[in-house]
């Protein structure tokens, strides 16, 4: 191969490479192996993973784990829906069209906004776009985001915003949900959009009409971002006054999967149309009068607008979108909206149950739905590791990871996996933690009081 | 408009947009040639009433079906009125170019630029030799 493309040896390939920066001896890799040996080691590592199938988990903070219906494998695992690749041809792809068709029709409904995109690839990354959106809208470069919208949604906002040459600007919390006073404060005339999210990072439930005032008094846009599991028993954003509703849509009918992948949704009014980012499928007649569907509004998108794309992606998330909506189909209207009933319902009951063990406290009372956020009287993460070591409970979420506030805070999800014996069980482990912990500290603080002296 | 035409009144831009001059300000729209190559308008993304444009620089832009193109500014000025019927109706671009498918009307601020635009005789030659 060498002698064909007239190169002496493979180190002349490297030659551009400056000398200081080459490694000069081989690379420390171990010795090859067989197949059946690269099996067992792989097996061994992903051993020592803890998921969600046999731990008890609690953790949520965006991703949940959800029970996901046999009947979202048995269609998204069908040959002709196993494929990302983009439907341009209407004439072969009616059948993925339609579902996009179907889950755009699920979205905007329960988002109560007129238009929904096929899918994005999660919820950071369709906030960030929602931000192009606002940019394009109003033209104006400056966002106003409420603290309580997920970390990784304002990080991506964050990087996206460097290269819009966009201002940030975060309001806190007070009491668990978004400073209406801050955010009034801080939204001006030069605002592109408002950022809020419901149920928020902290799983309260934002009056989101009330803090979007300010957006409408000053003609910014609001963007809501939401949990789908939610929408079935909340009044949706749309009926609120945001313009974009969008979010991350794992918890319908996507496992946990090590956080991946995932997709998000993305709906908003009709006047923002031709600056929505992502496919959009649309219903049509075909040259007989048959209904059929296509990929609709093509012109955003970047194979024929080049850089004046609003968005470009390519590879959308159909097959999680997919899933989606088959999970949606499959509980119904009714379903849903039970379903959310549930985990307000079972919710209420781990708040009060938490908020009755010794050393736990509740970090706000807002009211939630689905998550909610305590505080420990202990160290938060010496309390998740002993629960889990234990008892087999990933008990939530340390806020204090991306909360320096609240150190202390825990933040606790439930789906509808999660019995009432199972809730029973991690009251009692986190009360035995904190008071074991309790008990260590105080042994630790005494011995090394007795060191010193 | 099934078959091609560029009157004698209006002036041209090689970029396919016609002026025509009336006075101290002028209308602006897309040529014959211009709207049959990009096909059944969809939509107009019109500039602002009191935006000033530059001679040979996008200052709009139309969707087709198969396209999204910017417009360019046959001569420079400020933007006095935008074509609104075509937000209900732009088909009308396709179906009278030089008519009700206007796009703006310019309050032209350099005069002398009119002299540089192509008549209706070179434009033809113009897209002959294309």
């Amino acid at each position: 191969m060498l002698a064909a493309i007239g190169v002496g040896s493979v180190a002349d390939l490297f030659e551009q490479v400056p000398e200081p920066l080459r490694l000069g001896r081989p690379l420390e890799l171990p010795a090859g192996m067989s197949e059946a040996e690269v099996y067992e080691r792989l097996a061994a590592l992903a051993g020592r993973n803890a998921d969600a199938e046999e731990e008890v988990c609690f953790v949520g903070a965006g991703m949940y784990d959800h029970y996901v219906p046999a009947i979202v494998d048995a269609i998204t695992q069908r040959s002709e829906f196993l494929t990302p690749y983009t439907p341009y041809q209407p004439e072969i792809s009616q059948g993925g069209l339609q579902a996009m068709f179907e889950f755009q029709t699920a979205m905007s409904e329960l988002t109560g906004l007129p238009v929904s995109n096929a899918g994005l690839y999660e919820g950071p990354s369709s906030v960030a776009s929602a931000g192009y959106l606002a940019i394009g809208a109003t033209g104006r470069r400056r966002f106003v985001v409420s603290r309580g919208v997920h970390p990784h949604s304002r990080e991506t906002l964050a990087t996206y915003s460097v290269g819009f040459g966009a201002e940030l600007v975060e309001v806190g919390l007070e009491g668990g949900v978004t400073d209406a006073a801050a955010l009034a404060d801080a939204v001006d005339g030069d605002t592109a959009a408002v950022f809020l999210q419901s149920p928020n990072f902290l799983g309260a439930v934002e009056d989101v009409e009330a803090l979007g005032a300010a957006a409408k008094e000053n003609g910014a846009l609001l963007v809501v971002a939401a949990d789908p599991m939610t929408l079935g028993i909340l009044r949706p954003p749309g009926e609120q006054g945001a313009d974009v509703a969008l979010g991350e849509g794992q918890p319908l009918g996507n496992r946990l999967d090590f956080g991946g992948p995932s997709f998000g949704f993305f709906c908003a009014t009709e006047e923002l149309i031709r600056r929505m980012p992502g496919r959009i499928a649309g219903e049509t007649d075909d040259v007989d009068g048959r209904r059929g569907f296509v990929l609709a509004l093509q012109t955003r998108e970047q194979h024929i607008r080049r850089e004046k794309a609003t968005h470009n992606i390519c590879t959308a998330q159909a097959l999680n979108a997919l899933a989606a909506m088959v999970h949606l189909a499959w509980l119904g209207r009714e379903g849903f909206r039970e379903l959310g009933e549930l985990l307000a319902r079972r919710t209420a009951y781990a708040r009060e149950r938490l908020a009755a063990v010794e050393g736990v406290e509740l970090l706000h009372e807002a009211p939630v739905v689905r998550e909610f956020a305590v505080r420990l009287d202990a160290p938060v993460e010496r309390v998740l590791a002993k629960v889990a070591a234990e008892r087999g409970i990933a008990a939530g979420y340390p806020l204090g990871r991306e909360y320096p506030e609240h150190e202390d805070g825990l933040l606790v999800a439930i789906t509808e996996r999660r019995t009432r014996a199972q809730i029973d069980a991690l009251a009692d482990a986190l009360g035995a933690a904190i008071s074991g912990s309790v008990d260590l500290v105080a042994n630790g603080a005494t011995k090394s009081t007795e060191g010193v002296a | 408009m099934a078959d091609a035409s560029y009157p004698d009144d209006l002036r041209y831009h090689p970029e396919h947009d016609w002026a025509r001059i009336e006075g101290e300000e002028a209308t602006f729209g897309i040529t014959w040639y211009a709207q049959d190559s990009l096909g059944e308008v969809v939509f107009y993304d019109p500039p602002e009433v009191g935006a000033t444009i530059a001679k040979d620089t996008a200052y709009a832009e139309v969707e087709s079906v198969k396209a999204v193109s910017d417009v360019i500014a046959p001569l420079s000025g400020e933007i006095v009125a935008v074509n609104e019927g075509l937000a209900d109706a732009p088909e009308r671009v396709n179906d009278d170019p030089y008519g009700e498918g206007w796009l703006v009307r310019v309050r032209l601020t350099d005069q002398a630029e009119v002299e540089g635009l192509l008549s209706a005789a070179d434009y033809r030659k113009l897209l002959e030799s294309d």
